[in-house]
């Protein structure tokens, strides 16, 4: 079990932060039009559910996987979309994505008047006890090297 | 438990198969007086609420049926426009239904090509090498199992989170492809599939599926 990557983005499809763990394989595409491309995704894979779906939604889309790693998003109400890249041994990274908006983003970004709205994070204390937080959880780890 | 509905996408993104097993009907009926407390908009060529939850009706929902007859699109089951009737006193009382909007043909087209693409970004950002493009997407209200086969097409199943064994069911679906709609002689490639013993076998393979539960054989 392992963490490969998180993406934080506002409403408007600006990356605010972007970290990596394991990540084995690089975007191939410069790093600006692959945060365009995860957000175009987002974007469409919303309105995709919310169109294909037989009743009404409360969440909206949560994950997907593929046969390599699966994607686990929360969306806050303001717009914020935290997007976290996980293997498939991770059956559920909710908490852990409402623990990073919650108890880091809010506390550490909204609550900081040094970090405007809006804008790219700085504070290096957000990226500090990000990746404390990211190191401490169960499925943190790297991957065995058999597989 | 259930299984919503089946599409098949060709290689080129195309819908060539599209059904629709089960619909939860979530509709709500009510008689109102003039003046009507909902705000109601014109949206893709249909009328939907835009303010005014209430007694289930909620933001988004279509307006389906006037005084019983279906509307058709803007327009009511005699051709009126829909927000002209609703906005004369002298059509009150009236009865409405509201409820979630069914996705025209056209719509299922769009959105078969819009997952084709979805599937392949999907694969392209992926962090590992090697990955596959999506195969299951979560949602609270239902998971959307995709299995891509080799000659490239595309089954995808929308069921219920709760149902299993639909991995089983999709390998299923593949055999019934090829059995039914590739060797039929009257069937070209990557052309809808209009076979009839594709139809009931794909109809029994899903009752099969849905009775299995989640620990019959199915799963």
């Amino acid at each position: 079990m392992t963490i490969h990557n998180l993406y934080i983005f506002e409403r408007g499809g600006r990356c605010l932060f972007y970290s990596e763990w394991h990540r084995r394989r690089g975007p191939g595409i410069p790093q600006e039009e692959e945060f365009k491309l995860m957000f175009g995704m987002l974007f469409s894979l919303r309105s995709f559910v919310a169109k294909m779906s037989p009743t009404d939604m409360r969440d909206g889309f949560v994950a997907f996987h593929t046969s390599k790693y699966r994607l686990h998003y929360l969306e806050t109400p303001s717009g914020l979309r935290l997007v976290l890249n996980t293997d498939l041994g991770v059956p559920s990274a909710r908490e852990a994505l409402q623990h990073i908006y919650g108890n880091l983003f809010v506390e550490l970004v909204v609550k900081n008047p040094l970090c405007p709205p809006r804008a790219p994070v700085q504070s290096l204390l957000f990226r500090q006890r990000l990746d404390a937080f990211v190191r401490s959880l169960p499925y943190f780890g790297p991957r065995n090297p058999q597989n | 438990m259930a299984i919503f509905s089946v599409y098949v996408v060709n290689k080129a993104g195309g819908l060539i198969y599209q059904l629709d097993h089960y619909a939860p009907r979530a509709d709500t009926e009510k008689t109102f007086s003039f003046p009507l407390d909902l705000v109601l908009r014109p949206h893709d060529e249909r009328v939907v609420v835009a303010f005014g939850q209430r007694d289930g009706i909620r933001v988004g929902h279509a307006v389906l049926a006037i005084n019983g007859a279906e509307v058709n699109g803007r327009f009511t089951a005699d051709g009126k426009d829909v927000l002209e009737f609703l906005g004369n006193p002298a059509n009150y009382p009236v009865s409405i239904r509201f409820g979630r909007h069914r996705l025209s043909s056209n719509e299922k087209l769009m959105l078969a090509s819009m997952f084709h693409s979805l599937f392949a970004i999907g694969s392209q950002l992926s962090p590992e090498v090697g990955s596959s493009g999506i195969e299951m997407l979560e949602t609270d209200t239902f998971k959307l199992h995709c299995f891509q086969t080799l000659t490239g097409i595309k089954f995808m199943v929308l069921a219920d989170p709760r149902q299993t064994g639909i991995d089983a069911l999709l390998r299923k679906i593949y055999e019934i492809y090829s059995d039914f709609a590739l060797k039929n002689p009257f069937y070209s490639l990557e052309m809808p599939i209009r076979c009839e013993l594709f139809d009931q076998n794909l109809k029994l393979a899903l009752e099969v599926a849905e009775k299995a539960g989640p620990f019959g054989p199915g799963s």
